[in-house]
């Protein structure tokens, strides 16, 4: 027990990364996916083939890698980060095109009556979107949403790799110091209760959706 | 008073509307029937601005104005649609109220005003804090209806408004039909259901499904309804 309490500071500081990494990454990434998942469905052909491009990038290469590249390729071209913001980039980058597709789904499954209603009320785009089309796409990708969300709070343990101090290195550096698997079963419960109160906020945001069918 | 002249629509190679004209004069109800697939649905969305005219005139009281246009005098037509669609993440008053708002840039509390006394009109009074889910069919339609006056517009269009009903049903949406010609509504009905025509409307605009010809027929003998 009071090895516990030794190692629980540097565990949680590391967590304190891994919310950092998380919050950030869903703020920036969640508009950024609905952004690109509109250029996606728009009928504005080269804007279309650049997106494709770019999920297809995102999703075609390991995020481990892309955190490689954007640490220590980028700088090559003159584009310097520091790590925490490299760690971001990577992962906005990357979960926005996983966000785009959720979106793109959602935006295909609006029945094109809501947007002929909307029209003959003289509604703009913008205001059809705002009003009428995302609460219903947002309601549609809650699911999927959720489950990319779960998927990032482990993610995040990938920015070992540029030399960041979260949960899991934390915990790692614990165990090979101490030569016990403690530190990680630790790191394990953490994580069960990060991803438990995401699981609790998530079913909370569905049950908000759930005035409307 | 609604005139269309001389419309041509076709996708592609085939054609749909050739040389279609049509009038609907202030406070009457012209009905257009005709078997599926004549091009009825086709005809309605050109003149609700949701398909574009090949070729062809639209005039609202002798003023031309574009169907698509969203200058103010383009404003002047009201949709109900086959299926309402009803904005599902909207409440009944939220349905009706948002064009007026955000369109008309009424304030809310004049939106609301004004879309009470419809609801109060089509008997609907209650049911403004509810959400098209929890509302049936013939109800949806009248909100529909609703959030199409609530618009102002000079004509009234209907597409196939006794599809989805019930024979009692059907009868109300006369009733309402009848209703709103009374407080002086220009109307617009398309329909495959000849007797529903027959019932509500002032002239019929026949459609045949051959040699897609579209004859207007004025002041149609009325049987009692």
């Amino acid at each position: 027990m009071q090895y516990v309490t030794e190692i629980l500071p540097s565990l949680l500081q590391g967590a304190g990364l891994t919310l950092q990494i998380f919050f950030w990454t869903l703020v920036c990434s969640l508009p950024l996916g609905i952004l690109v998942s509109l250029g996606l469905i728009s009928k504005i052909r080269p804007l279309q083939w650049i997106l494709e491009i770019y999920v297809w990038l995102m999703r075609g290469t390991p995020l481990l890698l892309q955190l490689i590249f954007v640490f220590y390729g980028l700088p090559i071209i003159g584009i310097v980060f520091q790590r925490y913001d490299a760690a971001l980039v990577a992962f906005i980058l990357n979960y926005a095109a996983y966000f785009a597709e959720i979106f793109r789904g959602g935006f295909q499954a609006i029945d094109e009556g809501q947007f002929e209603a909307a029209r003959v009320l003289r509604l703009s785009y913008w205001q059809t979107l705002r009003k009428i089309v995302i609460p219903q796409v947002v309601k549609i990708v809650i699911p999927s949403i959720g489950n990319e969300v779960i998927n990032l709070v482990k993610d995040s343990s990938l920015v070992y790799v540029i030399g960041l101090g979260d949960l899991l290195r934390a915990g790692n550096v614990a165990t090979a110091r101490d030569v016990t698997l403690v530190p990680l079963l630790l790191v394990a419960v953490i994580y069960l209760i990060l991803v438990g109160i995401c699981t609790l906020v998530l079913r909370k945001v569905e049950q908000r959706y759930s005035y409307f069918k | 008073m609604l005139e269309v002249k001389n419309l041509y629509k076709s996708f592609g190679d085939r054609v749909i509307l050739d040389n279609v004209s049509l009038t609907v004069k202030d406070g009457e109800i012209l009905s257009i029937v005709g078997p599926s697939g004549a091009g009825k649905t086709t005809l309605l969305r050109c003149i609700t601005g949701l398909e574009t005219a090949d070729k062809g005139e639209f005039l609202i009281d002798g003023q031309p104005f574009d169907p698509q246009g969203t200058a103010e005098s383009d404003r002047v037509i009201g949709v109900v649609f086959q299926d309402y669609n009803l904005f599902p993440n909207l409440s009944v008053m939220e349905n009706i109220t948002l064009a007026p708002i955000l369109v008309l840039k009424k304030s809310k509390e004049e939106a609301e005003a004004d879309a009470r006394g419809l609801l109060e009109e089509l008997g609907l009074n209650t049911k403004g804090d509810l959400y098209p889910w929890q509302l049936s069919g013939g109800q949806k339609q009248r909100v529909a209806i609703a959030r199409a006056l609530a618009m102002s517009p000079k004509i009234l269009c209907y597409d196939e408004p006794t599809s989805a009903l019930d024979p009692e049903m059907r009868k109300e949406v006369a009733k309402i039909i009848m209703g709103l010609k009374k407080d002086g509504m220009t109307q617009l009905v398309v329909t495959h259901d000849f007797d529903f025509a027959n019932e509500i409307a002032d002239d019929i605009l026949k459609v045949k499904a051959l040699d897609k010809s579209f004859d207007q027929i004025q002041d149609v003998d009325k049987k009692q309804a």
